[in-house]
């Protein structure tokens, strides 16, 4: 048993796939009834971290603990409290949206007529009604996507994991979709969730981590995040005004100069230079560079 | 927060996954067309074009009866195949396994499905047999016998299938692998009798689970001597069913710890 009674508590989790390292010591945790986003760009490790919570995957070394529960332990415990939406959906093509619902509502032990009730009422939620009893193989990327959405929602347990819930979304589909995990947030449930798109990290989570490369290179709110790095980016653009390059700098003289010697016989003349504020975007390449600046010293 | 249940009981789940794969059988229509169709043609073929040949009496379409229920109930199950590496590959099967929902009960819902599907075209390959001049004289015991032992191999053979599709990469993978099975009813005494064949192939022919199933078939179906087919039968069936669940059990496992 656990003293603190995070929603989440992960410490030194690694995990190996033939003899990569896939996950390298990996430490956070969730409160109860909060947001958290784990951010980072392909293969970094988020689809491994989340089947490793949803008791999917073993993880080679490391403590996960889901409500005070040992995942390598106690995995029926663990699935009692967890619902999960994998990367890609997984819902069965031959049943209709409808049948999707109830068959997964049945599974999770709802009683028939409720499972339908619970049916109808998600179909309303998530714009399914006019494909309700049409089978899954016809559907949109999109319109599946949601489908999968509902019937992970379908029982409410109070610990959802979303892995990239919205990416192949429209925007209307993705806003309503956030509207959707901040109604759920405030039932109650923990919403872990994965996303390559700092926007939506920005506005939904509590508390943000990033990702690359295995290892959780900052973490914090979005405000703390957004404060840690004090750097500027310097621009480079053409004389058609087109980006060449963009590069972090503090902003002292001495490494503008340092910088500027660095680039001087690399780029165009006629190039133009801009120092601006940061962006999330910025936040996130900055971090990810930082750190594998630090991994080819130790080498 | 309201941890509104704990999890389906094991029997609702059960049914709740031979529900699915019903379904699943239903709106597969091409599969369900083609299990019923190929074999209903194969046996027109055998009796109108190659029967002549064979046997000039025109009794071969009696002969080659059971041959053909057991080629259809080979094609029909080996759906199953690709249904349970569809099951494998796709993200459904993890969603279930973070359900306590175990993965014996979805194998069981298409075993359950397949052999329901199989019994139905069986149905059909008897009845059109029977216009085309099919004659029994089994007693009620003896249809009995025959439905049982064509249950068991239906059940055995889909129980292979579904072993194959969980131990194939991927559903095409295990289209591929199935269609191998499907060559055993061609040799053995399903279509002709054994002791017509080379002496090697002969060897084969009467020593795979084909050849006792077919005579025991014929044997109550045509009143003919049993001898000592029925526990052949009953012994390749146990056998290749304890070798699909061990196999099944295996690659599951190994495939749960690597995804
Ligand atoms: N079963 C596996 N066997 C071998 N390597 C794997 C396996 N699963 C993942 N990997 C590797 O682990 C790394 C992390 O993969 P993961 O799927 O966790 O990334 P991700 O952050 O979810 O990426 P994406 O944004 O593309 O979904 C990748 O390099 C991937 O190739
Ligand atoms: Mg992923």
């Amino acid at each position: 048993m656990h003293l603190t009674r995070y929603a989440i508590d992960v410490h030194g989790l690694s995990k190996s796939f033939n003899g990569t390292r896939v996950l390298k010591q990996i430490d956070f945790s969730v409160s109860s009834g909060s947001i958290f986003a784990l951010l980072g760009p392909n293969g970094a490790g988020k689809t491994t971290i989340i089947h490793i919570l949803s008791t999917l995957l073993n993880a080679d070394a490391g403590s996960v603990f889901i409500d005070g529960h040992d995942v390598s332990a106690s995995k029926e415990e663990v699935k009692q409290l967890i619902s999960l939406t994998g990367q890609y959906a997984a819902v069965d093509e031959l049943l209709t949206a409808q049948e999707n619902l109830i068959m997964m509502g049945r599974l999770f032990g709802l009683k028939a007529v409720v499972a339908k009730q619970r049916a109808l009422t998600l179909l309303q939620q998530f714009d399914l009604v006019d494909a309700a009893h049409k089978t899954v193989r016809t559907f949109s990327g999109g319109m599946r996507r949601r489908l999968d959405l509902a019937v992970s929602i379908i029982v409410k347990k109070p610990i959802l994991f979303l892995d990239e819930p919205t990416t192949g979304l429209d925007t209307v589909s993705r806003r309503a979709l956030w509207a959707m995990i901040c109604a759920l947030k405030a039932q109650g449930t923990t919403i872990f969730l994965t996303t390559q798109y700092l926007e939506e990290a920005d506005q939904l989570a509590d508390h943000i981590a990033f990702i690359s490369n295995g290892r959780i290179v900052a973490q914090g709110t979005a405000d703390e995040l957004k404060a840690q790095i004090n750097q500027d980016i310097i621009e480079l653009r053409n004389e058609h005004n087109e980006m060449l390059q963009e590069i972090p700098t503090d902003g002292t003289i001495q490494q503008l100069k340092q910088r500027i010697d660095e680039l001087i016989d690399h780029v165009p003349a006629q190039t133009r230079i801009r120092i601006r504020r940061p962006s999330m975007d910025d936040v996130f390449l900055s971090v990810t560079d930082r750190r594998k600046e630090e991994i080819n010293h130790e080498q | 927060m309201n941890n509104e249940s704990l999890k389906s009981s094991v029997w609702v789940a059960q049914l709740i996954f031979i529900q699915r794969s019903i379904r699943h059988s239903i709106r597969n229509t091409d599969a369900m067309i083609m299990a019923i169709a190929l074999p209903i043609l194969l046996m027109l073929l055998f009796t109108y074009v190659f029967g002549g040949a064979i046997d000039p009496s025109g009794n071969y379409v009696t002969y080659v009866v059971p041959g053909t229920i057991l080629l259809c109930a080979g094609f029909g199950s080996s759906s199953v195949a690709v249904d349970v590496a569809q099951d494998m590959t796709n993200g459904i099967i993890d969603r279930f396994r973070t359900m306590s929902v175990r993965s014996l009960d979805v194998i069981n819902g298409h075993v359950v499905a397949s052999v329901l599907r199989n019994l139905l075209a069986t149905t059909l390959v008897i009845g059109v047999a029977l216009l085309i001049g099919f004659r029994t004289e089994a007693s009620f015991l003896q249809w009995l016998g025959a439905i049982g032992i064509i249950t068991l191999f239906i059940f055995t053979f889909t129980w292979l299938f579904a072993a194959i599709g969980m131990m194939a990469s991927g559903p095409s993978a295990a289209g591929g692998y199935g269609f191998v099975l499907l060559f055993l009813p061609y040799l053995s005494s399903a279509f002709v009798p054994t002791n017509t064949m080379p002496g090697w192939l002969r060897g084969i022919a009467d020593h795979q689970p084909i050849t006792p199933i077919t005579e025991t078939i014929r044997s109550l179906l045509n009143d003919s001597p049993l001898h000592t087919n029925g526990w052949w039968s009953l012994g390749w069936c146990g056998g290749l069913l304890l070798v699909a669940f061990v196999l099944s059990a295996w690659s599951f496992q190994r495939k749960s710890g690597r995804r």
